[in-house]
This record gives structure tokens, sequence and C-alpha cells, in this order.
């Protein structure tokens, strides 16, 4: 038996402060905009998905809803963002998926950093993902004809006003990541709950053809004031009520999801 | 303050239990890690290893016991905790989208090291791991001997004062395995502890000091390699007639003088026996060659850890098919 030596080395800190917590934040912050560039499959979704709407609705249903497809674009446009960057939210909760069930989560756990750190860090790390799905749609709308009518300053807070959006729907894709076992369940559940919510808006049509009571759900969904407000800024029309109304649903989002995520993510850890 | 500089345990615990909705995965399990030394935890699958490895390294909460690492608390002091160990196995993993550089540069950012200093780290890790060639490369196109590698050097970065390897060779070819034994052995040179988890019975013998025996939830032994052989049974005396035909006869000839069963090994040509009084050999051996039983090999030898834990367990060591399955943590 070897006789007892007394360890030699410093008596490690006791506590991390919010600045800590801040750097572990945006060192996994990086991590996300790193793996953006190597994960292909995700790379492609998220630019050819936004490609494959705009295409699809505005030369399909582009003549019979609005009778010819440059007029459709300049309606459907503003509620494709509104879809894209909505749809991109899931990755999210795909990624955190990923993370627990690799055991990416338990080497972070194991670590002396800040217990939020890890998701903080991810949501972060999506903004630059959602930015991507913003400009694409944007930047391929424009080339299939779509015109900005109103002034690059608003167009910037069509951008800005998308984000803050996405940075709320991404906490109810966060949920859905820690609560299914697999990503496939989180893409089901993803798709159930964000389907109804997309497409019963006036995204992609006027809601005046609609039965009452989808007319009802449309004019409380928080994707109508949120489409509206971008039609608004981008081509004309009515801004500040359909912008508060989305900003007061984001907010209501958030402080809904954001504590329910953060709940579910340290009871797992 | 809890911190303790005399402390003479890297880890230790006691009575920790764990269920898991009506499965018990460990019914009250202590151990004891000396700081500097390698503590094997031993059992089959589903033993309950690799939950007392996640209690001890703080990522699951006990529903009943204590640990602690050099003297802090795994629940109430495990930011300190977190600073002083490596975590390295099944469920702590790299991550696969990222190259092998990033992936260290980023743990070393998060423990706050400076960029630069977080990428030398990097590079004298990797190069210690045989990585380099491979640092750039996404860890997804790495082989399971490269990941493994470079698990270890993750969990590395912060100079661990105790290292938990769970299962570190499981599904590795046999060099590979050897390579991270070597890592290990000079791992421990440099005055780590390290606790970790094997089902092999070789690599407990090659690489540890100690052993902590699981099965079912419970600590059913522990001592030394050494110690735990000379529990089960003493010494093992092997008989191998030079004529194979000969070696029914040796065996009738060695339960009769032994008092006890003895087990054929008939594809080897051998017969082996408990042996407790060494008196027993040389009339063996007069009584062999009485008969002219040519020998081939006469040894007595300390049994394996196999046979050990055969006679500990009642099942063998590669035995799946035990009633408590390991669960993973409820998702």
């Amino acid at each position: 038996m070897t006789a007892v030596a007394a360890p030699a080395f410093p008596a490690p800190a006791r506590r991390l402060g919010l600045r800590g917590g801040l750097r572990n934040t945006f060192t996994l912050t990086w991590r996300s905009v790193l793996k953006i560039r190597t994960n292909v499959e995700d790379l492609l979704g998220l630019s050819l998905q936004p490609i494959m709407y705009l295409l699809l609705f505005t030369y399909v249903f582009g003549g019979a809803i609005a009778g010819g497809t440059h007029a459709y674009l300049q309606f459907s446009l503003p509620g494709i963002l509104v879809l894209s960057v909505v749809f991109a939210t899931l990755g999210t909760g795909l990624m955190l998926n990923q993370d627990i069930a690799n055991g990416v989560f338990d080497r972070f756990r194991s670590l002396p950093i800040a217990r939020w750190a890890p998701l903080a860090g991810a949501i972060l790390g999506d903004m630059v993902r959602y930015s991507i799905s913003v400009a694409v749609t944007l930047g391929f709308g424009m080339i299939l004809g779509f015109r900005i009518t109103t002034s690059p300053l608003a167009a910037v807070a069509a951008c800005l006003l998308l984000l803050v959006f996405a940075l709320a729907m991404c906490w109810f894709s966060a949920l859905i990541g820690l609560l299914v076992k697999t990503p496939q369940a989180v893409q089901w559940f993803g798709f159930l709950a964000m389907f109804p919510l997309v497409f019963g808006s006036n995204l992609l049509v006027p809601s005046s053809t609609m039965p009452g009571w989808l007319q009802a759900f449309v004019k409380v969904n928080p994707i109508t004031y949120l489409t509206g407000a971008e039609r608004g800024l981008l081509t004309g029309g009515p801004v500040a009520d359909p912008a508060v109304r989305s900003l007061l649903w984001a907010l209501g989002i958030f402080v809904v999801f954001a504590p329910l995520a953060v709940r579910v993510y340290r009871r797992k850890t | 303050m809890r911190y303790d500089a005399t402390s003479a345990l890297a880890v230790e615990a006691t009575g920790l239990v764990k269920r898991f909705g009506k499965t018990t995965a460990l019914t009250g399990v202590d151990l004891v890690a000396r700081p500097g030394r390698v503590l094997g935890v031993l059992g089959p699958n589903g033993a309950g290893k690799t939950t007392a490895v996640r209690i001890l390294a703080t990522l699951l909460r006990p529903d009943g016991g204590q640990a602690s690492v050099f003297g802090y608390d795994v629940l109430r002091d495990a930011y300190q905790v977190r600073q002083l160990i490596g975590l390295t196995g099944q469920y702590a993993s790299v991550d696969e989208g990222l190259s092998g550089t990033n992936n260290l540069i980023m743990i070393g950012r998060l423990l706050g090291l400076p960029r630069g200093q977080a990428r030398a780290r990097a590079a004298e890790l990797l190069a210690r791991f045989e990585l380099t060639e491979a640092a750039g490369r996404i860890v997804k196109t790495y082989s399971g001997g490269m990941r493994r590698r470079l698990d270890l050097a993750a969990s590395l970065i912060g100079r661990p004062r105790v290292l938990f390897l769970d299962e570190p060779t499981t599904g590795l070819d046999p060099n590979s395995r050897t390579d991270v034994w070597a890592m290990i052995r000079g791992l421990v040179s440099d005055g780590v502890t390290v606790l970790l988890t094997t089902q092999y019975l070789d690599e407990a013998d090659q690489l540890t000091h100690d052993i902590v025996v699981i099965d079912r939830g419970k600590v059913i032994a522990t001592g030394t390699p050494d110690e735990l052989k000379a529990r089960t049974g003493g010494q093992v005396l092997l008989v191998s007639p030079a004529e194979p035909a000969r070696l029914a006869e040796a065996a009738a000839l060695l339960e009769a003088l032994a008092g006890a069963e003895v087990t054929t090994d008939a594809e080897a040509g051998a017969v082996s026996v408990p042996v407790t009084d060494k008196a027993l050999l040389p009339s063996v051996a007069r009584e062999l060659d009485d008969r002219g039983i040519e020998l081939a090999e006469f040894t007595l030898r300390k049994p394996s850890l196999d046979e050990v834990f055969f006679a500990l367990t009642g099942h063998r060591s590669d035995d799946e098919d035990t009633p408590t399955r390991e669960l993973e943590e409820t998702r």
C-alpha cells in the first residue's frame, strides 16, 4: 500500500459568474455556426426549401389566385419568408435532440460551464441559419421578379422582425427536441404543430374565401400578423398594428416556451 | 470550506442507490479510488457500472447515498467536481460534425483557455494521440479507434485529476485496445487517478491496481487483482499429458488425489484442478510417473480473473442475459 500523498493541485473555483456563462455561450455559438458549414443536408434544406416553395407556389398557384405570376409573387413572397423561417426553427429542436442522443450534451454537462450555455449557444447559432433562410428567399424572390416597393430601411426591419419571431419560435422547437426521443419524432411533432399554424393563415391566399370558423382561426393566428407586417414592410400597407401584434405574440411564445424548455433541460441535467 | 488537501481519496462513494422507474440499477454501491491509482469497476453488461460512473461524474442524481471527488460532493459541489474530472465513455462524446482540432479547441475555450492556448493545447494532444494527420477532418470520417483516442484527448484538455473511462476499449480491435492501454498507463504515470469500467477481465488484469466487482447493482467483491484471485480457491494445478489419449486417465487420477472436481479441456489437452494444499503436488507427480504418463505441462498458477469472476457471480463475464438491464435515463 502506498503512502497517502496530499493531492498537489490548487483548490477549484467556487462558482462561475455571468460573464463566464456568456463566454461559454459564445464558444458554443461558434460551434453551431461551424457546424452549418459541415452539415451539407441542413445547408441544402435551408437554401433549397425556400427556392422550391417560391417556384411551386408562384407558378402553380399564381395564375389561379392572382391572375398572374408577378402579381402573386408580390403577394406571396412575404408569406414564403415567414413559412421558410418558421420551418427552419425545427432545426433547433433537431440539433438539440441529436446532441443529446450522441452524448455531446453529456460531455458538456461534465465540464465546469454554465448549465444554460449549451441551450443558449445552440439558439444563438441558429440565428445564423435563419438569416441564411431569409437571405435565400428574398434573393431568389428578387431574381424571379419580386420588388421591394417600400424602402431599404423597411426591408431591413422586415428581416429583423422575422429573426425576432424565429428567436421565439425556436424555443417551442427546442422543447420538442428535448421531450421526444428521436430526430424523426422531432420532425413529426414539429410538422403537426407548424403546418396548421402556417397554412391556417393568410400567408399564401387571402382568407376571404375560407369558411367562418377558419377565418376566426386565421384572425388570431400569429402567422397572419407576421405575414401582414412583412407585406406592409416590403410592399406597402399597414405596418404598425400587425407588427406590434406579431411582436406581442413572439413575446408570448417566448414567455411560455422558453421557461418550459429550460425546465425540461434542467431536469435532464 | 470543504476542500481538503489531506483527503486521501480521489473518489469515494457510499451506499449509492439509483432507480429507473421500477428497476433498481444500483442497490447501495460503495467504492473508493485512491489518488494516482487505477480502480477497475468490473461487471457484466447491465450490472450498473455506467450508472455508477454517471453519478460520480455529476451526470445523474443518485436516489440514495453519497459520492465525492477529492472531498467535493458530487451533488452540492458539482461545479468544483467538474473542474477536477475528465469523462470518456459510451455517453460523453465528441461532436461528429466538427473536425478533431475544433472539437478540442471548443473544449479548451469552454474551460476558459484563451484562444491561442486552446489551439496549442489541442495541437499538443492531437500529436500525443497520433491524430495530427486527421486533425482537420470531420470526426464523422474517423475510425472507431481514432474516435476513441479523440474522446480521450477531449477529456484531458483540462488536465483532470480524476479520469472516468466508461468501457474505454469496447468495440475496438486488438491493436487499438493496446494503444488505449498504453495511453492510460502514461496518464497514470503522470499522477492521474483513473476509474475505468470494463467487461474485459484481461483489461482489468493489465491496467488496474484495485478492482470493484459489481453484479446486479451490488458490489460483490473488492480488492487488488491478486487478492481477488487468491480469495477464490487459491491456486490451480494444470496437467497436460504428452499423449492426448491419456488425458482421461490423468483427469481421473487428479480427481482422486485432489478430492475436488477437475476441469478437462480436451481441445488444449489439459486438465486442471483447484489446489489448497501444496503437499499434493509431489504425490500427483509421483503417481503420474508411476503410471508412465509423460507430461507436456505441469504448472501451478493463480486462477485467471475469468475464473474468479465465474466463482463470484456464478455466470461468465460475457453473459448478457442478466435480469437487471442497465437502463438509460428516461428521455
